[in-house]
């Protein structure tokens, strides 16, 4: 696996650092990181900081297409998170106290994991097509944020909830610590239990990972909790760097970002195979592309586009049956300027 | 009906898989009860205006649901629908403003979202991309292209567009309805011809149903898998078309989640989600249902219009639950 | 081959037809061919070519040599269209129609009448009642093909065939789910397009229906033709001989001979199934199984073997009966609760249900036990490795190399890791399902000698294989199939071949 893994992020790596190298002819001030009331800055830090939410979301995405599924809810949970916690805020004495703030935030995880046991319950138990379990709850989510916030952006004043998102621990964005930890957690539990084997297994012969005693079920399920879960702890982030909820715009797009940042990592929509190291990889690019994007001054129409293009490439170099149509025409090319008349080489 | 006599049917409605259209007319008799809950609750509900109005607002839905349950009876997905519908309004507001002549416009943004269709239907089938996978792609790429071509709502003053947009044709004593419902009409009925009386329909149920049997049927399986597509992106194009009619205006932002309210409606109105059986007259008859929510929602006023939303995924969720009730053990 | 003086010429002609796959030859220079008003029965095990032979006629495979000639002019199709085009029409097992579409639909689908470019539904009817009515099939075109019975639907499958004006009909397994009123119904339909000329392909195992109803008989085996022969011309008994008969002389030597009928015979049972049985699989039935026993299931392809061998590994949930394992009061019901009770299970069906093609050897072989072990406490590195190894050393399994993907390997090899993942659980009971199937004779022999090793040591195996010799040769008791029932369970102190094989065509017990 990891002679496969190597050869698969070497693309990735490559492309994330002529990005770097870009915006450092382009800006040379680029890589500088200074430090201020002992607290880090610079680009380097913003892309960062602000690639967090979709590494997260990238991050519970993963796992569920490694399971031969999808997750199109994730926005939805994203608005739905930040909206109960910036409710429950708002309508407590004390929205300021450390205490208040981590009862909100238990309480959006909470509801966040309940919708992710619901999408699990769809796909595993009751076996809808993971696309369209998790489309209703992408249909019905915004609707139920709106609801929660009356339609209206909530606005919250806390200092200790606006930490999580904008705020710094150790010298460090409490957002990059927060996302670095969970994908630390996700990694030391797939690589170090036998999770990650499991996973594969599943994604790549659910059937055959049946009759090996695999639990099938249970593996689809958690990873639908999983997926959910990054994506409350992300609208966590996402409402926290505004302090306010905004049901409407609230991980908007989000999943493309994730899904994009998943298949440049290179796991695969047929199953199986997965990578945590080249979803990370993959969000960083996205996030360094979208920071080059406003550097550059390209519109968020272009990015949108120049996103599907990518997206549709990576996809269809992994379809072998691209590759093949792609290396037949690049071979009858090759052979055509023989015909003129000269020599055969 | 006593519980025993509605296990009995329920029963024979899981045995026999033909037993399907039967769903038609669990939507038929939820169209009832909703607009019946409409009319008890507000006065004035009960009135044809109110019904016709149904037909006027939600055209451009008629239209979409049409190409969609093309799309789904093959036994596939197409996300894009909703951007194609905004690139529409987006383009044709824009070369209106260039003074391009609007029978052009019009004819440009068909073939323009039938051509992305087709392409679509090609990456799917020649290099074995899932559906959503390539639909979701080409919603991005169009959205995308939306914000490039105009970021602002650009409005529409050209005289045929308006024209079409306030004309109103009687229908009855105190009843109108506008062209763009003869026009969603005429697709309801062109869909129905073509998929319960032409071999190529015929060939879509086959393939949802089950692609293998109809390949090994020797039925054009190829051909007809990718044309969909195409008519699935046509029927985007021809709903934006009516939709700046509605509207008057082209908007970057126009669509988002159509797609869902299309998805929705083609399953509420009994067509399988994993393809093969269902009817173009049910997607009305869904697309209907979601008018008279939205109807509803909007004569009371203080509830917000994400009820709307809210209610059409719960009853997706029920009408999916309900089809894999009928036949998911039989599929297994 | 007999050929009577006044017989027309035959419709179909394969002459020395080769087809090879990767590493496999389906299909050695075989010759086949149909005579019109004719019933032919292909007959042969798993593996025979049966299937690679009827692809080939049908378009799906291209010979690599030989000629196909149907109506005295050269094949050349490509697919299911071109196939029936030309004339050739195949009724599958599972039917292969749209059952959620109206039975004249089904019949008509592709080429229903029409009034210029649309569809006239009333002349499309019409049609279609023509034509079951010349099958006497007496349904309702317009209800909905799910409605009716299979049996119901396999004629219509044929009243679709007749509209395409099939000159040539397949019929593939056609009677597997048929009662013995069906069967009957179905055969005056065959002998109605008989009369009309029609040449007919009867593929089937059970014998009673080939020698009712089929003119000629050819036979093949491991991609060979053993012979054609008229029906009237050759015993029930000498075709099996035919179809399963013995030719490994070189694995004489694995044997178990002297592990005779001694094997605990008065220890406690380790796997007690009483009753156990699945509609539609297998009629209900009674087995024991003690340590170090090798019981091997016989019988033809059809006979429910496999069916029998799911139900023990807990894979499929039985409808009727228990299953009882030694030291665990409540029955089995899943394979992880089979496998928690050391059943291991090993599928026939390799590729879909075995390995899983994208992980490595290591990961394949140490799947059941880590499974078994739960998510959490991962089998350390250092010893999934070790383990790996062993059983590569241990099972030869080339090449010898932990990290190479399973989907690299060749047949043989894929079935030795398969084999080692049960291995790593230690299981008390091992049913091996087909596992030397399309292998070569080397990794056979290994299997072979490994299984009666790992008896000596007091494992219980259940063993299955289509060739008859490989049963008899590695088992204490044969357990004899027949039709989805068990018919026999012997003890096998020298259990001839012949008596089994007269036990499987006859049904009678001697």
């Amino acid at each position: 696996m990891r002679r496969l893994l190597g050869i698969r992020l070497i693309w990735p790596i490559v492309i994330l650092v002529g990005l770097l190298v870009l915006n450092v002819i382009i800006e040379p001030s680029f890589f500088t990181v200074r430090v201020q009331d002992g607290h880090l800055f610079g680009s380097l830090i913003d892309i960062l900081r602000n690639g967090s939410p979709t590494l997260l979301v990238a991050l519970g995405m993963t796992l569920v297409i490694a399971t031969r599924g999808i997750d199109l809810s994730v926005g939805a949970i994203v608005a739905i998170a930040g909206a109960v916690a910036c409710s429950i805020l708002a309508a407590s004495p004390n929205p300021g106290s450390v205490s208040t703030v981590i009862g909100a935030v238990a309480a959006a995880i909470g509801v966040a994991l309940v919708l992710g046991a619901w999408n699990g319950m769809l796909v595993a138990v009751v076996g809808v097509q993971p696309i369209v379990a998790t489309l209703i709850l992408m249909t019905a989510g915004r609707g139920v944020a709106m609801l929660i916030t009356q339609g209206q952006i909530i606005t919250v004043s806390s200092a200790p909830y606006k930490v999580i998102g904008a705020g710094y621990w150790i010298g460090l964005p409490a957002s990059i610590l927060i996302a670095a930890v969970m994908f630390a957690l996700a990694a030391v539990f797939t690589r170090k239990t036998a999770l990650g084997m499991l996973i594969e297994s599943v994604g790549v012969n659910p059937e055959a990972s049946r009759l090996a005693g695999v639990p099938v079920r249970a593996i689809v399920w958690s990873a639908y909790l999983f997926s959910a879960l990054c994506a409350g702890v992300a609208g966590i982030m996402i409402s926290s760097n505004v302090t306010a909820a905004d049901s409407n715009n609230a991980g908007l797009w989000i999943e493309l970002d994730a899904i994009l940042a998943v298949v440049i990592g290179g796991t695969s929509f047929t199953g199986g195979r997965y990578s945590l190291a080249g979803t990370l990889v993959g969000a960083f690019i996205i996030q360094t592309l979208t920071t080059t994007a406003y550097t550059i001054g390209v519109t968020p129409g272009v990015m949108l586009v120049f996103k599907a293009i990518v997206v549709a490439t990576v996809c269809l170099l992994q379809s072998p049956a691209f590759r093949a149509t792609a290396l037949r025409l690049l071979r009858s090319l090759r052979r055509k300027p023989v015909a003129e008349g000269g020599v055969a080489s | 009906m006593s519980a025993q006599t509605a296990r009995i049917r329920f029963e024979s409605l899981r045995r026999s898989p033909g037993r399907r259209h039967a769903l038609v007319y669990v939507t038929l008799s939820l169209l009832v009860v909703v607009f019946g809950i409409g009319s008890v609750s507000f006065p004035g509900f009960a009135s044809g205006q109110v019904a016709l109005n149904l037909l006027v607002d939600n055209a451009y839905l008629i239209v979409l649901a049409v190409g969609m349950t093309f799309v789904i009876l093959s036994g596939g997905l197409d996300l894009s629908v909703g951007a194609v519908v905004g690139l529409t309004t987006v383009t044709a507001a824009a070369l209106l403003r260039a003074h391009w002549d609007p029978t052009v416009v019009i004819l440009i943004v068909l073939a323009s979202g039938a051509a992305l269709g087709l392409i679509v239907g090609l990456v799917i089938h020649f290099f074995d991309i899932q559906p959503f996978v390539a639909t979701l792609i080409a919603m991005f790429f169009a959205r995308g292209l939306c914000y490039v071509i105009s970021p602002d709502s650009v409005s529409i003053s050209n005289p045929f567009f308006t024209t079409m947009a306030q004309t109103h044709i009687p229908v009855g004593p105190r009843l109108t309805i506008n062209p763009s419902v003869i026009i969603a009409l005429i697709a309801v009925a062109a869909g129905f011809v073509v998929l319960q009386y032409t071999r190529t329909g015929r060939t879509v149920y086959a393939i949802g149903n089950g692609g293998e049997s109809a390949r090994l049927m020797g039925l054009p399986v190829v051909r007809t898998r990718i044309l969909v597509y195409a008519v699935s992106g046509f029927c985007a194009a021809l709903a934006g078309v009516l939709f700046t009619f509605y509207t008057l205006s082209g908007y970057s932002l126009t669509g988002v989640g159509m797609e869902l309210d299309a998805i929705a409606a083609v399953v509420i109105g009994g067509t399988v989600l994993t393809g093969g059986s269902g009817y173009v007259l049910g997607s009305v008859l869904g697309v209907l249902v979601l008018g008279t929510v939205n109807t509803i929602i909007s004569f009371n006023g203080t509830l917000s219009s994400w009820w709307t939303k809210i209610i059409a995924g719960a009853l997706l969720l029920l009408f999916v639950l309900l089809q894999r009730l009928v036949i998911g053990r039989a599929r297994r | 081959m007999s050929n009577r003086v006044g017989e027309a010429s035959p419709i179909v002609e394969m002459t020395d037809i080769t087809v090879t796959f990767p590493g496999v030859t389906a299909l050695d220079r075989v010759s086949f061919r149909m005579f019109p008003g004719e019933v032919h029965s292909l007959m042969g095990e798993n593996g025979a070519g049966k299937s690679t032979l009827i692809k080939t006629l049908t378009g799906v495979h291209r010979p690599d040599s030989g000629t196909i000639m149907l109506d005295g002019a050269r094949l050349h199709i490509s697919g299911p269209r071109q196939a029936q085009d030309a004339g050739v029409s195949t009724v599958y097992q599972e039917v292969n129609l749209l059952s959620s579409l109206t039975i004249a639909e089904n019949i008509m689908l592709g080429r229903e009448s029409r009034k210029g470019p649309l569809i006239d539904w009333r002349a499309t009817r019409a049609r279609a009642a023509e034509l079951l009515a010349e099958l006497d099939l007496d349904v309702d075109p317009a209800s909905t093909l799910g409605d009716h019975s299979l049996a119901v639907q396999q004629l219509v499958a044929i009243a679709r065939a007749i509209g395409i004006r099939a000159k040539v009909l397949i019929l593939d397994e056609p009677t597997s789910s048929l009662d013995a009123d069906e069967v009957a119904d179905l055969f005056r339909v065959i002998r109605h397009l008989k009369k009309r000329g029609v040449a007919i392909l009867f593929v089937s195992h059970f014998l009673d229906q080939v020698y009712e109803i089929a003119d000629r008989l050819t036979v093949l085996r491991n991609g060979e033709l053993v012979g054609e022969y008229r029906t009237e011309d050759i015993l029930q008994i000498e075709l099996v001989n035919k179809m399963i008969g013995s030719e490994y002389a070189g694995l004489d030597d694995v044997a178990r001979s002297g592990y005779v009928a001694t094997a605990g015979a008065d220890t406690d049972p380790l796997i007690r199934a009483t009753g156990l049985g699945r509609r539609g699989g297998i009629a209900p039935f009674d087995l024991t199984a003690r340590e170090g026993e090798v019981v091997g299931l016989a019988g033809l392809l059809g006979s429910g073997r496999t069916e029998l061998a799911r139900l023990l590994g807990a894979i499929d949930k039985a409808d009727a009966g228990s299953l009882h394992v030694a030291g665990y009061h409540k029955s089995a019901r899943t394979p992880r609760a089979a496998l928690r009770r050391r059943i291991a299970y090993s599928s026939e069906n390799r590729r879909d249900e075995g390995i899983i093609d994208a992980l490595s050897i290591r990961d394949n072989i140490v799947l059941a036990l880590q499974a078994d072990r739960g998510w959490f406490r991962r089998i350390s590195r250092r010893r999934q490795n070790e383990l790996a190894m062993s059983y590569i050393h241990a099972l030869n399994i080339r090449p010898a190399d932990p990290d190479v993907l399973v989907k690299d390997l060749s047949g043989g090899n894929q079935q030795k890791v398969l084999l080692a993942r049960w291995l790593a659980i230690a299981p008390h009971l091992l049913i091996l399902d087909e596992p030397t199937r399309g292998i070569d004779i080397g990794a056979k022999a290994e299997i072979q000698r490994l299984v009666i090793d790992l008896a000596d040591n007091g494992m219980a195996v259940i063993f299955i294989s289509a060739e008859l010799e490989e049963v008899l040769r590695m088992s204490n008791r044969v357990v004899v199939m027949r039709d989805r029932e068990k018919v026999a369970d012997l003890v096998n102190d020298g259990v001839t071949a012949a008596q089994v094989m007269t036990m499987i065509a006859s049904g009678e017990v001697s």
